[in-house]
């Protein structure tokens, strides 16, 4: 105990904890009636630090060959002990994160969170939006399954008709011209070192800036109500994550992800294959476009639009000029809200026909 | 004779180039005489280059009727039904005119058909059999794979109950014309028709097709045997073989029937009521005990494969992973299906110790879906402690922030 009494000193000293203590004990949140939105940031990211922690448990075991992935997460599921848990959290908490994350992107966009000075935050957000959906695309090959074979498959296919370097993309992401063990080799790469590295980074760029700039609200009049970062919003969040928590592990127990079967490249495509929900809009928004409109390709000029959408979106904090603490401005929630609408309605049209 | 053979020697696809006089004019007739030359126009002899004047002979160059049709051109005219063999074989017995068409077409088509029931009859007069063209068509002749073709697999059937299930042409020879409908019943009509398995036996598998014949009575065994291999070799080495052939007994139909063949089941087996065995054998007899014996052990593995898939189903359905309870399951079947080729033995050991191994991992596999259910439960008893630990933590900080809100708004106030 008396070594413990000079340890602590030693490290604040050493590590500057003190400037660390103050920032915190200063750190105020705004309280007003969307406050509840600001606990999706930090629910991403305990989603995302389970996901490393299950992540690495679950590279104890797993083989990223054609031959051996799925039948080692067979024996995960079968003979690690609470390997079912692990993998199953794994799972859910990937869908569960990508989620939370449009949650908290379209949370941000409505209370205008991206406003000046905060446009790398929202920079930054969006950025990572895309990696973990990345993760997502990347690691649902992983089991090599049927399902994740041929949803790779069409997926990989929609990026090979991206104009000029599509053909390059196609085979960037494939290691190949088709889906082959180069693929899952590529995809676990991607998956387990390029995407957390790139995320990390971004990661603390977006942290600092949040920490920087402090949380936004709506207006400046709203600004004005705050409460204590530590310990008042702490213990809220606390309680967000350990309702996350126990949402996650009642999904796991209640709702095991499924293996399927194993993937057998000769086979066909099963009837109605598609990708996972959170591509499921842009999969069937581009089904409905003619293979022909004018001179082009309907498919093409489809992703030329979604890709110009999803930029003009990203672009929100240089069009959008109402100043940070000023009433919103009514088309452009009308804006946010088309776009919900649509995503919403195409997902659910993508699932259920 | 010598106008066959001369027609045979010169036998090549008949003037390519210049209109063929035959068809020019027999199309623009409307009866039975413009038939034949519509539906050349779907023949495979038309196809590869073949004319009129190949079969029926004369001059396809000309068209005065006296030259085209002359029997000083080789005209022929409409061939006898007695006729037909020889002159489909003019070319289909010359290894050396056939191969540039299809190296692998086989030649002997007429020598088979003459040690068949229908040759030997057509030779001593009787033109009511079948001839080549009865089966092949005659002037749209299609190759067998065409599904169109009277000789496709599918179609074989149909092709030989033209005559074979028609009691006014059949009533003549001592032959029953129940053939075609029993075999609509069967498993291979199933597997033929329903499951488009075209290796599936139609008539002509067991009976043959150009050397027609029903199979001897010792002979069934060999012919079911071509494909029931396993079967044929456990008949063979059984006490049934020389019983049946001292019988008389025509092997494998004596149980399954020849052309109503059914899908085996574990019914047939035994001496209860429907089973074939009881047939022959009476209570008292060695044989009688052996059956019902094997029936028993059979019934055993059935029952335990049936309440493992049950376990193994309801864990399934739970969300609980099974791939390996459904292995150890698919083994035991294996060794029931296993233990039913055993049967044809005829003798007890064989069957009883392949049906005491299925057993053991029928009962594995059932296990293994209970011990999946278990397992199931212990997840949701863990589910609801960790819930319940989960809902006292998040009691615990809705307090301290309650407190903490009052403790500010105390500071505040003063």
């Amino acid at each position: 105990m008396a070594d413990m009494q000079r340890i602590l000193p030693w490290l604040e000293d050493r590590l500057g904890l003190d400037a660390i203590r103050s920032f915190i004990a200063h750190k105020r949140v705004p309280v007003h009636s969307a406050t509840i939105w600001y606990y999706f940031g930090g629910i991403t990211l305990f989603l995302f630090m389970i996901q490393v922690l299950t992540g690495v448990l679950l590279l104890l075991y797993y083989r990223p060959t054609p031959s051996e992935a799925f039948e080692s997460i067979q024996f995960i599921m079968t003979k690690v002990e609470f390997g079912w848990l692990v993998r199953s959290i794994h799972s859910w908490s990937a869908n569960l994160m990508v989620l939370t994350a449009l949650i908290h992107m379209f949370s941000a966009f409505f209370l205008r969170a991206y406003r000046r000075p905060r446009e790398v935050t929202w920079l930054s957000g969006m950025l990572l939006l895309f990696l973990t959906l990345g993760f997502g695309f990347s690691g649902y090959l992983l089991p090599w399954n049927t399902v994740a074979f041929f949803a790779t498959k069409v997926g990989t296919d929609m990026a090979g008709t991206v104009p000029l370097i599509g053909p390059f993309l196609l085979k960037f992401l494939r290691g190949g011209e088709e889906v082959t063990g180069a693929t899952l080799t590529r995809f676990f790469g991607f998956h387990v070192a390029v995407l957390p590295g790139v995320t990390t980074i971004l990661l603390f760029v977006h942290l600092a800036m949040v920490q920087k700039w402090g949380m936004s609200a709506p207006t400046a009049e709203e600004e004005k109500h705050q409460m204590p970062f530590y310990p008042h919003f702490v213990l809220r969040e606390l309680v967000a994550w350990y309702g996350a928590l126990g949402i996650l592990g009642g999904l796991a127990a209640l709702f095991p992800w499924e293996l399927g079967t194993k993937a057998d490249a000769f086979a066909p495509a099963p009837a109605g294959i598609r990708p996972e929900w959170f591509f499921l809009a842009v999969f069937y928004n581009l089904k409905l476009i003619p293979s022909r409109i004018w001179i082009f390709e309907g498919e093409v000029l489809g992703i030329l639009a979604i890709t110009a959408g999803v930029v003009i979106w990203m672009l929100v904090p240089f069009w959008d000029r109402a100043p940070d603490g000023e009433k919103p401005r009514l088309w452009v929630t009308g804006v946010g809200v088309l776009v919900v609408t649509y995503m919403a309605v195409f997902t659910a049209l993508g699932y259920w026909t | 004779m010598a106008v066959l053979c001369a027609a045979a020697l010169t036998a090549q696809p008949a003037a390519e180039k210049q209109e063929d006089t035959c068809i020019a004019c027999h199309s623009e007739l409307e009866d039975e005489l413009g038939r034949p030359a519509k539906m050349f126009q779907d023949d495979l002899h038309r196809k590869l280059g073949f004319s009129c004047v190949d079969c029926h002979g004369g001059d396809a160059g000309s068209l005065d009727m006296e030259v085209s049709m002359s029997p000083s051109k080789g005209f022929l005219g409409k061939v006898s039904r007695r006729g037909i063999p020889e002159l489909c074989a003019r070319c289909h017995s010359n290894a050396e005119l056939i191969h540039p068409f299809n190296p692998r077409q086989r030649v002997d088509q007429l020598a088979l058909y003459r040690t068949s029931v229908h040759g030997k009859k057509l030779a001593q007069g009787d033109e009511q059999v079948a001839t080549c063209i009865d089966c092949h068509g005659v002037h749209d002749i299609r190759p067998s794979s065409d599904t169109l073709s009277p000789v496709h697999p599918l179609r074989i059937p149909q092709t030989c109950a033209k005559c074979h299930a028609d009691a006014e042409h059949m009533k003549a020879y001592s032959v029953p014309t129940t053939q075609f409908a029993e075999y609509e019943t069967s498993v291979h009509w199933n597997a033929l028709s329903a499951r488009g398995d075209l290796s599936a036996p139609s008539c002509a598998t067991c009976h043959g097709n150009h050397g027609a014949a029903p199979p001897g009575v010792n002979d069934v065994a060999q012919i079911c045997g071509t494909c029931h291999v396993v079967f044929e070799n456990a008949f063979k080495e059984s006490p049934h073989e020389q019983a049946f052939e001292d019988m008389g007994l025509r092997g494998c139909v004596t149980c399954h029937d020849n052309h109503a063949v059914q899908a085996a089941d574990l019914g047939m087996l035994g001496v209860a009521e429907g089973a074939v065995c009881a047939d022959c054998h009476s209570e008292g007899e060695d044989a009688y005990t052996v059956a019902a014996g094997m029936r028993t052990r059979l019934d055993e593995l059935s029952t335990a494969l049936r309440d493992a898939r049950e376990v193994l189903d309801r864990a399934e359905e739970a969300g609980m992973e099974i791939s390996e309870g459904r292995l150890q399951w698919s083994d035991a079947n294996e060794q029931l299906i296993r233990a039913s080729v055993q049967v044809h033995t005829f003798r007890a050991e064989p069957v009883e110790e392949t049906a005491a191994a299925g057993l053991k991992v029928a009962q594995d596999a059932r296990q293994a879906g209970f011990d999946a259910l278990d397992e199931k439960e212990f997840r949701r008893k863990g589910l609801g402690l960790s819930l319940i630990t989960i809902a006292f933590v998040i009691a615990g900080l809705i307090l301290a922030i309650r407190g903490l809100d009052q403790e500010t708004a105390k500071s505040d106030s003063t």
